[in-house]
């Protein structure tokens, strides 16, 4: 029997286009024994349209996934994705309001009550996992890798909802790919907009900032980017290309979700996580690994020197 | 002006000099806006309430009764509050055995520059006081 | 009996909302009045005069006045009625203002309300004993906490009214903020420069005992009579021996310690002298840093001492003082700047603090007075003055203005474009707080003459690129986003209570409010009193404040414990617990709970063990009174009785 058990649900963008972020995702947690059951007959969180025309009904759609999971008498739901936890998150914090509560609960078949909380995969990645068990599952390093953690904007934010980590300057991710052996760069623009909400509607502005963030990370010294957020993976990956025809820049830069990162250095295969489906081809950044016990004995070694 | 609605219910309030009776200033001279139900009793401090004050005053006409001291760690006389808090966390335990809701009587610290949460103690708990109507079957005010 | 009942308007203040001559008129009913009457201004000399003489005429014993609140006038009703002959505990106020009429609106329910108050009032007054006070002496030595500018003005204003003080200050040296600012607003005069002789004053004042690197451990006693104990901390240096040569400072090898003095801008040794002008001028050591202390070998600097001062034993040592009152001058703290996490915290080395940066301005500080990045030690072209950095910002809990900053941020732009003359400093602002004298004219002198671009708008982030920091911010002014690319950036970090506020206040017996800073008697009146009788503020521990008012508070805060002092004997409130011996049984349960050991056992004539009250120990608490089984012991003024009269006038079935 698996250590750890959680809710889990995965959300509309990894069902589709980024089934890498789940794929991999469920790599990682089954070696670490976390075993995620999903409720049955799930349905959309309410994120994007839902919320913008009528809170009650954003927040029915929530529920009624919370209900589920309410019925399984489980006590946290964890989500890879930023926006369906603030879906979650918003829907429970706007239920705490028993009129509200009320309104919500008559539009669903089963009434929500308000006792599951919803936590997004890093944080339990982060928080219940811990970096020492993360730590002993690393089997190769990958010493090419220049990393810079990018969680969005909305992953810890607001505060109050999130509850989780700093809402500027995070650093969940930072330590998780440090205890991968990692080489993580200081990187400012962790919670950057990178313009994904006006990717059909005002391009121009979208890639503007989507160029901000890629010329941040090369300035702060990354070859790659880490992220939690299937619309941020999207937005940076897919269009760099463009941006390098608009402005003649060069950018080649591989935008990798860190749970790809994670099965990667506890020796999962590129299949296994699908890394295929990164528009930027990452290969030649991966070639290089080593196995962890031998830089071990590589730091050992320079320490014995520094000491001599 | 009682929020509430309601016809007014009789609450008294035993309040240290020091830190809550100056709460209550603070709130007049801010002009926070609250429930007339309440009578104050200004005492030096809440150590000097009696639980059988609170009785006495619950057994012959109030409704309610709320005592409030200066915060733990911050009474004027270094100790008192401590003793209130011990004397009416039993007294509150014990209202059940003389068959009073011991939602009628609620202690709490409120120190001087507290106007607005002043404002909420006396709204809630008269609020509460309200929802389990009048203690007694009062006979009208003679005139 | 013959209770006289005086209902205030207040102006319109209390008569607004509540329908006073009804008031009057239901007072009247009540058995034992036989006088009631309303009045404009009670507090007024006519309306004194008229209840001395109703008293009078109306041959009255005992007066209630319902008005505003007893800590408000109580002490001025006192002194009407005992001119009138009556003792001054036969009065008793009904708080009509602050409890009722500023609270509700509805005329018909506060008149009710006002009716009870003034029922209570009377059934307590009608049980009131005359009390008589007793005088004691008092201690003429005044203790004053803090030596910054505040404390040393205090200090000696008590000195040169020829009062023995005793000044602790918890750093090694006097002087507080104001001895490491570079220049001073409006004026551009030097800091120290006006400081300094000051500072010398202190040190060598014959009625002033200075104790530096010294904490308050535990305060004791009352008005007249504290007995304080002081703890000098360990120096690790005999300041009986230590000469302030320096010579240990210059050939100490740990050169890395943490320099207070100078917020860390840039690091000291581990036996040090803060400044060049520190009183006193002696020399410390941090154990933290000591090589001495971590690894147990050195012994550099007492090698070196030609005094032979150093003293790696010495322990921390209690010494104790007896004062008749306190000065509070613990000034105030900043912000920690991890917390601007959006500003980077203190991640980026060319992003630093306003005191930071003034220690780069000054002459003795650690760049001898040129501004110089801490990342490359370049000379700054650009320089972004970021105000309000945790100032009004509800979000990290300090939602007031720390009042100081936008004068600080217009005197470093215009020292900045002094230093540097082909610099460009830039300030974002969310309103410019200039109210003082020649304050708003000196703002405007940083950008009409010195060129400072003010911008008004938040900065919402700042990061670096390449060797710039970028700061990028709302001109809400032109309605637009702006990025600015800086050579460094200065936060003007909030002002907040300074360390340990909380647990000094404990230990005095003040209130302090949300922040941490210290709750003054009365907000306009009363400005430097606290509610415990001696015990007086000065300067920012009860607020932000700029050196002006601080010194005005130190010497309002001295001319305070002068008149206190200017008697000989004080009186001591008589509202303090009896013990009535026929019902006391001897158990001694209120000796255990008392909070201020003022009850000791007595054994009567009879052989009778019973409590015994020290009336000059006793502070009126009541804890004993509620303890006592049998009700033998009682609080005078505040007794069984008279409270459950208050309840029994309102508690009618």
């Amino acid at each position: 029997m698996a250590e750890k058990k959680y809710a889990y649900y995965s959300g509309c963008s990894q069902e589709t286009s980024s089934k890498e972020y789940d794929i991999s995702l469920r790599a990682v947690m089954k070696a670490l024994d976390v075993e995620l059951v999903e409720p049955e007959g799930w349905s959309c969180c309410g994120s994007t349209p839902a919320h913008t025309v009528n809170h009650v009904l954003a927040a029915a759609l929530a529920a009624r996934n919370l209900a589920l999971v309410e019925k399984m008498n489980m006590p946290v739901l964890t989500t890879p994705c930023p926006s369906c936890l603030t879906a979650f998150k918003e829907a429970n914090h706007r239920m705490e309001n028993d009129s509200f509560k009320k309104d919500v609960n008559s539009l669903l078949d089963n009434p929500y009550n308000g006792t599951v909380d919803a936590k997004s995969s890093l944080q339990i990645i982060y928080e219940d996992i811990g970096l020492e068990t993360i730590a002993s599952k690393v089997k190769y390093v990958f010493t090419e890798l220049k990393v810079a953690p990018y969680y969005g904007c909305i992953m810890n934010r607001p505060p109050a909802l999130a509850k989780f980590d700093d809402p500027e300057n995070p650093i969940a991710m930072d330590k998780i790919l440090s205890a991968l052996g990692l080489n993580v760069c200081d990187f400012a623009f962790k919670t950057e907009c990178c313009g994904a909400g006006y990717g059909y509607t005002k391009k121009d502005m979208m890639k503007e900032l989507t160029y901000k963030v890629l010329d941040m990370a090369r300035d702060a010294g990354a070859n790659c980017i880490a992220v939690a957020c299937p619309v941020c993976q999207m937005n940076l990956d897919l269009n760099q290309k463009e941006i390098n025809k608009d402005r003649g820049s060069d950018f080649n830069m591989p935008v990798i979700y860190f749970t790809q990162l994670m099965g990667l250095a506890f020796g999962c295969s590129p299949k296994e996580l699908a890394i295929k489906k990164l528009i930027v081809n990452p290969d030649k950044l991966l070639k290089n690994r080593m196995l962890k016990s031998e830089t071990d004995k590589g730091q050992d070694k320079e320490k014995l020197k520094a000491s001599a | 002006m009682s929020d509430v609605g309601t016809k007014e219910l009789r609450i008294v309030g035993f309040l240290c000099n020091w830190c809550s009776y100056g709460g209550a200033d603070t709130a007049g001279v801010g002009r926070f806006k609250q429930p007339t139900d309440l009578r104050i009793i200004r005492v030096p401090c809440s150590g000097r309430v009696d639980p059988l004050f609170v009785v006495r005053a619950l057994l012959t006409g109030a409704d309610g009764v709320l005592v409030s001291g200066c915060h733990p760690r911050d009474c004027h006389y270094s100790e008192g509050n401590y003793y209130a808090r011990r004397r009416l966390e039993m007294l509150r335990r014990l209202l059940q055995f003389m068959g009073i809701d011991e939602k009628r009587f609620h202690y709490t610290w409120v120190s001087a520059s507290e106007g607005q949460k002043w404002q909420q103690v006396v709204t809630d708990f008269t609020k509460q006081v309200h929802e389990l109507g009048p203690l007694h079957d009062k006979k009208e005010k003679a005139d | 009996m013959r209770v006289g009942v005086f209902i205030c308007h207040c102006g319109s203040n209390i008569a607004g909302t509540v329908d006073v001559a009804r008031v009057a008129a239901e007072a009247r009913k009540i058995p034992g009045v036989a006088f009631a009457t309303n009045y404009m201004y009670t507090c007024s000399e006519p309306g004194q005069d008229e209840i001395k003489a109703a008293i009078k005429r109306e041959n009255l014993d005992r007066i209630v006045v319902a008005a505003c609140s007893p800590r408000m006038h109580e002490n001025t009703f006192r002194k009407t009625i005992q001119k009138a002959g009556l003792n001054k505990y036969f009065l008793e106020m009904a708080n009509i203002r602050e409890h009722i009429a500023w609270i509700g609106n509805d005329k018909e329910l506060n008149t009710e309300k006002a009716i009870d108050a003034v029922s209570m009032a009377i059934a307590k007054v009608m049980q009131n004993k005359p009390l008589h006070a007793t005088s004691f002496k008092i201690n003429k030595r005044v203790l004053v906490i803090g030596g910054g500018v505040a404390g040393m003005q205090a200090a000696l204003d008590c000195a040169d009214g020829g009062l023995d003080v005793v000044l602790v200050e918890k750093s090694p040296a006097v002087g507080g903020i104001m001895a490491r600012l570079d220049k001073t607003f409006p004026t551009i005069d030097c800091s120290i420069c006006i400081l300094g002789p000051k500072m010398v004053d202190v040190g060598q004042h014959e009625k002033i005992k200075l104790f530096a690197y010294s904490e308050i451990e535990e305060i004791k006693g009352y008005i007249g009579n504290y007995q304080i104990k002081i703890r000098k901390k360990a120096t690790y240096v005999d300041w009986e021996k230590c000469t302030g040569c320096g010579l240990c400072m210059e050939k100490c090898p740990s050169k890395n310690s943490y320099d207070y003095f100078n917020f860390g801008v840039a690091p000291t040794k581990a036996i040090n002298i803060p400044f060049p002008q520190a009183i006193p001028k002696k020399a410390k050591i941090d154990p933290n840093y000591c090589r001495q202390f971590l690894k147990g070998k050195c012994g550099v600097c007492a090698k070196i001492c030609p005094t032979g001062a150093i003293n790696y034993e010495m322990k921390d040592e209690i010494v104790t003082e007896e004062v008749g009152a306190i000065v509070v001058a613990t000034g105030y703290g900043l912000l920690d700047q991890n917390i601007l996490t959006e500003y980077g915290g203190t991640r980026y080395p060319d992003v630093i603090s306003g005191i930071q940066y003034e220690r780069l301005l000054n002459a003795s500080g650690p760049t001898s007075g040129h501004i110089e990045r801490p990342s490359d030690h370049t000379e700054p072209k650009t320089i972004v003055f970021v105000s309000c950095a945790g100032s009004r910002d509800k979000s990290i809990g300090v939602p007031y203005c720390s009042g100081f900053c936008c004068m600080y941020i217009a005197k470093q732009a215009i020292l900045t474009k002094d230093h540097i003359p082909d610099s460009q400093s830039y300030v974002f602002y969310m309103d410019i707080r200039s109210p003082g004298k020649g304050y708003d004219e000196f703002t405007r002198r940083a950008q009409e003459e010195y060129g400072a671009q003010y911008i008004r708008g938040r900065v919402s982030k700042i990061y670096p690129k390449g060797k710039k920091m970028i700061v990028r911010g709302a001109d809400t002014l032109l309605g637009t986003q702006v990025e600015i690319e800086a050579d460094l950036v200065v936060l003007a970090t909030a002002a907040i209570a300074a360390e340990g506020a909380a647990e000094m206040a404990e230990k005095l017996h003040i209130s302090y409010d949300t922040f941490g800073f210290y709750v003054e008697s009365h907000p306009k009146l009363r400005p430097v009193e606290t509610n415990t009788s001696g015990v007086f503020l000065a300067g920012a521990c009860q607020g932000p404040k700029d050196i002006p008012s601080s010194v005005g508070q130190g010497s309002a805060a001295a001319a305070k414990v002068l008149s206190l002092f200017s008697r000989d004997m004080l009186e001591s409130d008589p509202a303090i617990a009896q013990v009535n011996t026929n019902a006391c049984v001897g158990c001694l349960k209120c000796l255990k709970t008392c909070p201020f050991q003022a009850i000791v056992e007595d054994t009567l004539r009879s052989g009778k063990k019973v409590a015994k009250v020290i009336e000059t120990v006793c502070a009126g608490c009541g804890v004993c009174t509620s303890t006592c089984p049998c009700g033998a012991i009682q609080l005078q003024h505040f007794t069984d009785n008279q409270l459950l009269s208050e309840v029994s006038a309102i508690c009618q079935m």
